[in-house]
């Protein structure tokens, strides 16, 4: 009796977390779409954002988001990657028991304090020593690259681990080096893992959003350089709903129901991915 | 009989621990150029870790060793590790294939060493084969993945994929501890044709696959070289008891 009385109230809370899961997704679609059937498609993809003229273009969100991303993973794979592979082959198990979960304590770190750091340290840094306002895709990319280093690791150094051993003692006994090892049998083996590693840092950096306005000086135009100022989608979510009213309002939904796609076709390839190897 | 024959391999005093665990104990033996040398005795005998002694792979388990193993009189502490492993190629008791096709197994190791023209690469892979006695079974299947080779097919592969390297000296880990009596009939036939041109230690659990194919034996037991002589001598009048012992099976 008691079994059964447990066994429904978990399913019930079980299902609460799904149904909020699909209330979220309900809602942001049923605020968000209707304005972009309103104003066209055309128009919500055109590179003007002036919501006190009716203007909801996103273009420049898009490409910001786009360019800050690209930068998180041009500065958080090779890290990350060389961290995973250091960790998985060549460090010892000490080594190994220290380093993974300071790694993995990295992804605890609220993200405003990401932010802060990136303000105090790295935006004057870029300030003096390249020029430019200091807030820019290039603070933006280091601080998110950082960010998204956990996720890499620690899923890349599972599949690396997940190699079998008997793989390495064959390649071994064939007289191949440690390195050659690693990079023509290991990272081919491992590929499925490492993919989805960097695809899941990549949805990582495109839903980052109080690091980013810390850092990225928010200026509503598509950078030239990594040194210009740049918006991405969720920072203008953030910094605009405060105040939005009516098609304002529901333009800042339109633009979650876009990033909730994207992010979602991101897993399904992650998921894809990593399935495969089965 | 020629009784000078050419030292391949020399092993003096050899140690070898894991931590606390000494599981070779002072051995010495030799192995001579182009035989058949068969290692046979119980579980625990230390007969893989003398393989994985001789080419040195026992370093990847941070393993310690002292002693002394030349090749050709070389010490092998001095040819460089790669060299020395290409040289003595080794072939587990589980075939390890490498995740991709048998053409991409069998071209894995040759290119480690120097680059290769693609035509070189389809000969050395095709003679390696042939060698093998595999090319019949897999020459329209060559971009097949190698894992949907029956075992005694993985096995013969990882026999080619050894030959592929040119090495000098092949060392087979109970290579047909898993495969049915027509694979192995298939291996020892490969191995009784291929030791015109190798020198082959064959370690076994199976002590008539060594009374069938080995020229000389060896008898380990509890990390000691008991005893080591003609394969037929030892089948027959070893000199120590224990040999006898396990050869007839009261132990083992």
């Amino acid at each position: 009796m008691k079994d059964k009385i447990a066994e429904k109230l978990l399913l019930v809370i079980a299902f609460s977390a799904i149904g909020s899961l699909l209330l979220i997704t309900f809602f942001i679609f049923q605020q968000g779409i209707p304005l972009i059937f309103k104003i066209g498609l055309g128009n919500f993809f055109s590179m003007h954002w002036s919501p006190t003229r009716g203007q909801f273009g996103i273009l420049s969100m898009i490409i910001g988001s786009l360019m800050v991303t690209v930068g998180a993973l041009v500065v958080g794979i090779p890290f990350g990657l060389a961290c995973a592979i250091y960790l998985a082959e060549f460090s010892s198990k000490m080594v190994q028991k220290t380093l993974k979960p300071i790694i993995e304590l990295l992804a605890g770190i609220p993200s405003v304090v990401y932010g802060f750091i990136g303000i105090v340290i790295l935006v004057p840094f870029i300030r003096t020593h390249f020029g430019g306002p200091g807030f820019s895709v290039l603070a933006s990319s280091i601080i998110l690259g950082i960010m998204i280093l956990p996720t890499i690791v620690s899923i890349s150094y599972d599949s690396l681990i997940a190699v079998p051993n008997t793989y390495r003692e064959g390649s071994y006994a064939l007289g191949a080096t440690k390195w050659q090892t690693v990079v023509k049998l290991l990272i081919p083996a491992a590929r499925s893992g490492i993919v989805a590693s960097i695809i899941l840092g990549m949805g990582r950096a495109i839903g980052e959003t109080m690091a980013v306005i810390m850092v990225a000086g928010n200026a509503l135009k598509i950078p030239h350089s990594i040194l210009d100022s740049v918006r991405t989608l969720t920072s203008t979510i953030a910094l605009e709903l405060g105040y939005a009213t009516g098609d304002h309002r529901a333009a800042l939904f339109a633009c979650g129901a876009f990033l909730f796609i994207i992010i979602t076709i991101l897993n399904i390839i992650a998921i894809r991915v990593t399935g495969r190897r089965e | 009989m020629n009784r000078q024959k050419m030292m391949k391999i020399s092993v003096e005093q050899l140690n070898l621990f894991y931590g606390q665990n000494q599981v070779l104990k002072n051995i010495s033996l030799e192995v001579y150029d182009k035989e058949i040398l068969g290692v046979i005795g119980p579980a625990n005998a230390g007969k893989s870790s003398l393989l994985r002694a001789l080419n040195r792979l026992y370093e990847i388990d941070y393993a310690r060793i002292s002693g002394k193993i030349r090749l050709d009189g070389e010490n092998i502490f001095n040819i460089p590790i790669n060299d020395l492993r290409k040289r003595v190629g080794l072939i587990f008791a589980t075939p390890v294939v490498l995740p991709g096709s048998i053409f991409k197994n069998m071209s894995y190791g040759p290119k480690l060493h120097r680059k290769i023209k693609r035509q070189e690469l389809n000969d050395i892979v095709a003679d390696a084969l042939k060698a093998a006695n595999l090319w019949e079974e897999v020459k329209d299947r060559l971009y097949d993945s190698a894992s949907t080779l029956s075992g005694g097919q993985q096995q013969r592969l990882c026999i080619a994929r050894t030959l592929a390297m040119n090495p000098e000296v092949i060392m087979m880990d109970e290579p047909c501890s898993g495969l049915d009596p027509i694979s192995t009939a298939k291996i020892e036939a490969t191995m009784l044709e291929l030791k015109e041109t190798y020198t082959f230690i064959l370690v076994t659990n199976n002590t008539k696959q060594a009374a069938r194919t080995a020229d000389r034996t060896a008898f380990f037991l509890a990390g000691e070289l008991i005893e080591i002589h003609k394969t037929k001598k030892i089948f027959t009048k070893p000199d120590d008891p224990r040999t006898d012992d396990y050869i007839r099976g009261r132990f083992g």
